[in-house]
This record gives structure tokens, C-alpha cells and sequence, in this order.
């Protein structure tokens, strides 16, 4: 060994400086799939506790394990409330996730594509999306029932849908917005060179290539929609959605349907979140 | 929010000339007008709606109000609901620690080791998101009450006396608080860390920096202000929680989230509830301010 390293030998010591192996091999892997399992742990405990047989009287949730059964699944309609708000709360999140997806993608492309000069107030509705993203919910659900009391709104699916689409749009337009940034606008100018007229660009060449993160901003607004519950509370007035019908029933007791619908809800959840994943990658 | 177009052409200019200025002007206009127009009507509007109640005097006999800029009535409150500030504060703050303490090495292996997986990997953080907030919140009182999974666990294995307890302690409201938030600590840091240009990192290593080195002088700095925003991001969303606390807390230890939403619709005390929603609305703009202060308001919705 010389004082002074010489090239050679330097870089070389360097490469083995740069990949930290014991951290990058199994102490971080380790680590982060322990997190994984802790995200995941009480969605395996709903699950498995959706096939949990009942033995008392009255048919709710059990801490303790009796056995297994499907009767669950099979009663799934059998609680008619549940029934109802799950359908509601399907109509209210379709519903919303349109609108929001439909306003969100235009907001989005109007922030990637035009700056202040040209478009004023750039700055001003940034702020907003982040205010709207980071206010407590109990906030924006108090302020919006003070809002429907003031203006004498009944409160309904109405009301709801109104406050899920603009909870919603934030979130579909920062998502929409991070995919369209690396947007090739050469595309468009060619498709004018061609003749297409604005209106036909963007069907034919704009909206199919910027599909992917329009799909992820619709499904954001959908699993926002389907989840919310403080915003909903203060909202829902006659109309149940589901989380609102599930946190009424738990003070009492909690039917096992309810794990039910929460388990399905997950499957469908997961399914479409990789596929859309599966999308996504093949078109990269 | 959406400015009115100038109109300072001059009156020689041709009908069609202006009508061509105007459709080249118009385009960003027309793009965020359904959602600024959602924005100002449902999100803004109220939020100014409850600052008036708050800022009025009402007389309690005939119950006309009147704007009276009154700001009094805000100290005011917090004093009342001292010991709700506080425990929110506390809690809210240590969830939000603990969310950092966890999601940090995560987001670390993530935007550096996880290659072509990293996709995976962030579904897997957002995993608890497909299941329902209260759902989520109903499985861990089901998982830390007494004859749950945990606690049967540790009394078995006498790690814990037999009368020790969880639920409806300050410890299980952190505990849901922290789960459920976790995402959205771990989302803004991985961005940060994902965004460090990897040849700046090579560059401390080339100057002979040693690991430990090239992270706290080249990656944490650059990670600052995605730490902050994952606290943002993450703190006041707690600070306002309330299921949290209803569901595992039990009776005990009362947040101010419950207070607003007890004064709104039990109480129907929309007076006492909007002031309250204010003070937390200020802290919000207080964190954001603060962060657009120090860090630039160019980069705070990068990480969302």
C-alpha cells in the first residue's frame, strides 16, 4: 500500500464503497418487509375473521375463533341497511369518480402546459390543491355542512356527491399531472401539421397517450370516494353511505357482513391496482 | 383563481384578429374553469363561510348576527378546549414521529434498491388504503382489545401483567393514528429520495466521502423537503382525526376532532364548531406558510 492511492486501486475502493451490500442485501429488505407485513396484518386479520363461525346469540363479530364457515358470504344481503349503504356508497363513488376525473385531467393539462404569463393564477390554484389535500377533512366536512345549512340544501347524495368530487379533484390532478409531464408536445404539432383540428388531437393522439395516468387519477377518486367517511358523516344527511352505515353499527356491535363487503372490497381493489399496474408497464 | 381576461386591444384591430388573440389567450382559462369553479364554490366559499360565523356577534336574544370582526372569540375557545389541543397535539405529533422513524428506511430501499419492483413496492405501501378507513380502525380494536390477537400474545408469553390493558388508552389511539397515516409519510419521502440526482451521490463518493458521510451530508439535505411535507401531510390530517380516538380511545382522552364534530352534530353548535374548525383550518395555513417560507412554495406540491 502506497501513501497515496493510484487511480486504479481508487476507483476500485470506491465501487466497493458505493453499493452498501449488508444494508442493501438484507438489513433494508428485511426491515421493509416487516413494514409490508405490518400494513398488511390487519387487512389478513379481516379476512380471516370474515369466515369466523358466531356462536352467541346475536349475530356479531367475535374476538375469539369458533371455526370456519362461508355463511358469511352466503348472508351477505341478509343486513339490509349494509346492503343498501354499499350500493349507495357504489352509486355516489361512480358517480363522483366521472366528474372528478373529467375536471382533475383538464386542470391538469392546463398546469403542465401553460405558465403564468399566459395563464394567471397558476400559483393561486396550486396553493389551493395543496390547502385542499392538506386541510383536515373535519374541516372541509364542517365547512360544507355550514355552507348546505346556510344555503337551506337538503342533505343527500346530492350534498355528497358535490363534496366527494371536490375532494377528489386535488388528487386526480396532482396524479394526472405527474404522468403527463414527460409529455412529448411534438406529437400534437405533428398531428396539426396533418390537419387534425384541436378537438381530434386531442381524442386521437393527447388522451390515449396520457390513458395511464388518467386511469390512475380515476382510481385515486374512486378509492377516495368508496373510503370516506369524516367528510361523509357531515354530509350524508338521510342518504348512508357505507363507511358512515359501518361506523354507526360498530358502536353497537359490528355484523360479520361488514368484514364481508370489507374483504371483497380489498379483492376488487388489488385486482384492478395491478392490472392497472400490468397497463401501465406494458405500454411503458 | 381565474382572471379576467385583459382587454386592451385597441379599437383598430380586426374582429377576426381579436377573435384569434382571444382563442389563444382563452385555452388555460377554459381547462381549469370546471375545477376551479368546484374548488371556489364547495371548498372556499365554506371555508370563508365558517370563518364569517366566526368572526360575527350574535345577539342571543333575537339571534340576528352581525360581522363584527370579533377575533376574540378565538383564544377564547382554544382556552375552553385547552386540555383537547393538547392531547391532540401530542398524539398527533408522536404518530407522525414514529410514521417517520418507520417509513424512512422503506422509502430508502424503495428509491434506491427497488429496481424494476419499485411499482410493487408502492402498492404495497398504499395497500391499507383498499380497505376502509373505519374498517381498518374496527380491525385494530379488534386486534389490541383485551382477548385479542396482541395482548393473549404477550400475557401468555408474561411479557405484559395480566390486567394490562390497551384499548381505550392513549397508546392505542398513537397506534391507529400511526397505521393509518403511515402512507402518507412514506409517499412524499420516497419521492424526495427517488428524486436525488444519483450523480450527485456519485460525486461524494468520487471526493472520497464514505457512506455514512454521503448520507448526512448529501442525502438527508436533500431530503429536507420531502420530510417536511411528509409531516405536513401527515400531522394535520392527525391533529383533526377523530375516528382514531372514538374507536380505540374510548371515552378517555377526548381529541378536538371529536369536540368539532360532537359541537356540529349533536350539539348542533355551529358557532363553537366553526371556531374550532378555524384554529385548526389556521394551523394548517400556519404549516404551509411555514414551509413555503422556508423551503420555497414552488416545490410543496411536488410531493403529493
Amino acid at each position: 500500500m502506497s501513501a497515496l492511492p493510484t487511480t486504479d486501486t481508487s476507483s476500485a475502493a470506491v465501487t466497493e464503497q458505493r453499493r452498501p451490500r449488508h444494508l442493501g442485501r438484507f438489513l433494508l429488505p428485511t426491515y421493509s418487509w416487516l413494514v409490508i407485513a405490518y400494513l398488511v396484518f390487519p387487512i389478513v386479520v379481516m379476512i380471516i375473521y370474515s369466515f369466523n363461525r358466531v356462536i352467541s346469540g346475536l349475530q356479531l363479530v367475535s374476538f375469539a375463533w369458533n371455526g370456519f364457515t362461508f355463511q358469511w358470504y352466503r348472508q351477505w344481503s341478509n343486513i339490509p341497511g349494509l346492503t343498501s349503504a354499499f350500493w349507495l356508497t357504489l352509486r355516489l363513488a361512480i358517480v363522483s369518480t366521472l366528474i372528478a376525473t373529467v375536471l382533475g385531467t383538464l386542470l391538469a393539462i392546463a398546469l403542465v402546459r401553460y405558465r403564468p404569463p399566459k395563464f394567471r393564477g397558476k400559483g393561486a390554484i396550486e396553493q389551493i390543491l395543496f390547502l385542499n389535500i392538506a386541510a383536515p377533512e373535519i374541516v372541509m366536512g364542517a365547512s360544507l355542512l355550514g355552507l348546505f345549512v346556510t344555503f337551506n340544501v337538503a342533505r343527500g347524495f346530492l350534498t355528497l356527491v358535490l363534496a366527494h368530487v371536490m375532494f377528489s379533484i386535488a388528487y386526480v390532478t396532482v396524479t394526472v399531472r405527474a404522468r403527463l409531464a414527460g409529455f412529448d408536445l411534438s406529437l400534437e404539432e405533428a398531428s396539426y401539421d396533418l390537419g387534425a383540428n384541436p378537438f381530434s388531437t386531442f381524442r386521437l393522439v393527447t388522451l390515449p397517450l396520457i390513458m395511464p395516468g388518467v386511469l390512475a387519477g380515476a382510481l385515486m377518486a374512486f378509492a377516495l370516494s368508496i373510503d370516506d367517511f369524516v367528510t361523509s358523516n357531515f354530509v350524508s344527511g338521510s342518504s348512508v353511505p357505507f363507511p358512515v352505515w359501518v361506523y354507526g353499527a360498530s358502536r353497537v356491535g359490528t355484523p360479520p357482513q361488514v368484514f364481508v363487503f370489507g374483504t371483497v372490497i380489498f379483492t376488487v381493489g388489488i385486482v384492478f391496482a395491478i392490472l392497472s399496474l400490468g397497463l401501465s408497464r406494458k405500454k411503458n | 383563481m381565474d382572471q379576467p381576461l385583459p382587454t386592451d386591444h385597441p379599437g383598430s384591430v380586426k374582429p377576426t384578429r381579436r377573435l384569434t388573440a382571444l382563442r389563444r389567450r382563452l385555452p388555460p382559462y377554459l381547462l381549469s374553469l370546471p375545477a376551479g369553479l368546484w374548488l371556489l364554490l364547495l371548498f372556499i366559499v365554506p371555508l370563508l363561510i365558517m370563518v364569517s360565523i366566526t368572526l360575527k356577534t350574535c345577539s342571543p336574544a333575537s339571534g340576528a348576527c352581525v360581522m363584527t370582526w370579533n377575533w376574540g372569540d378565538l383564544p377564547h375557545v382554544v382556552n375552553l378546549y385547552r386540555p383537547q389541543f393538547i392531547t391532540s397535539l401530542i398524539f398527533a405529533a408522536i404518530a407522525t414521529i414514529i410514521d417517520l422513524v418507520i417509513s424512512f428506511p422503506i422509502a430508502y430501499w424503495i428509491a434506491f434498491y427497488g429496481g424494476r419492483k419499485k411499482n410493487f413496492f408502492l402498492i404495497m405501501l398504499l395497500v391499507p388504503f383498499f380497505v376502509s378507513f373505519i374498517i381498518r380502525t374496527l380491525v385494530w380494536e379488534f386486534i389490541l382489545s383485551n382477548n385479542g390477537i396482541v395482548l393473549t400474545f404477550l400475557k401468555h408469553n408474561h411479557l405484559a401483567p395480566s390486567n394490562f390493558h390497551i384499548l381505550g388508552t392513549g397508546l392505542a389511539v398513537i397506534a391507529g393514528l400511526a397505521y393509518n397515516y403511515l402512507p402518507f409519510t412514506a409517499l412524499p419521502l420516497y419521492v424526495a429520495l427517488e428524486r436525488i440526482d444519483r450523480r450527485v451521490l456519485n460525486a461524494a463518493y468520487d471526493l472520497y466521502a464514505n457512506r455514512r458521510v454521503a448520507f448526512m451530508r448529501v442525502i438527508l439535505p436533500l431530503t429536507v423537503p420531502g420530510i417536511f411535507a411528509a409531516f405536513l401531510l401527515t400531522f394535520i390530517p392527525a391533529f383533526g382525526d377523530y375516528v382514531n380516538q372514538e374507536i380505540l380511545g374510548g371515552t378517555s382522552n377526548t381529541m378536538i376532532g371529536t369536540v368539532i364534530q360532537n359541537l356540529f352534530l349533536i350539539d348542533s353548535d355551529y358557532a363553537g364548531g366553526a371556531s374550532l374548525s378555524v384554529v385548526l383550518l389556521i394551523i394548517s395555513l400556519l404549516g404551509i406558510w411555514l414551509y413555503a417560507r422556508l423551503l420555497g412554495s414552488r416545490t410543496i406540491e411536488e410531493y403529493l
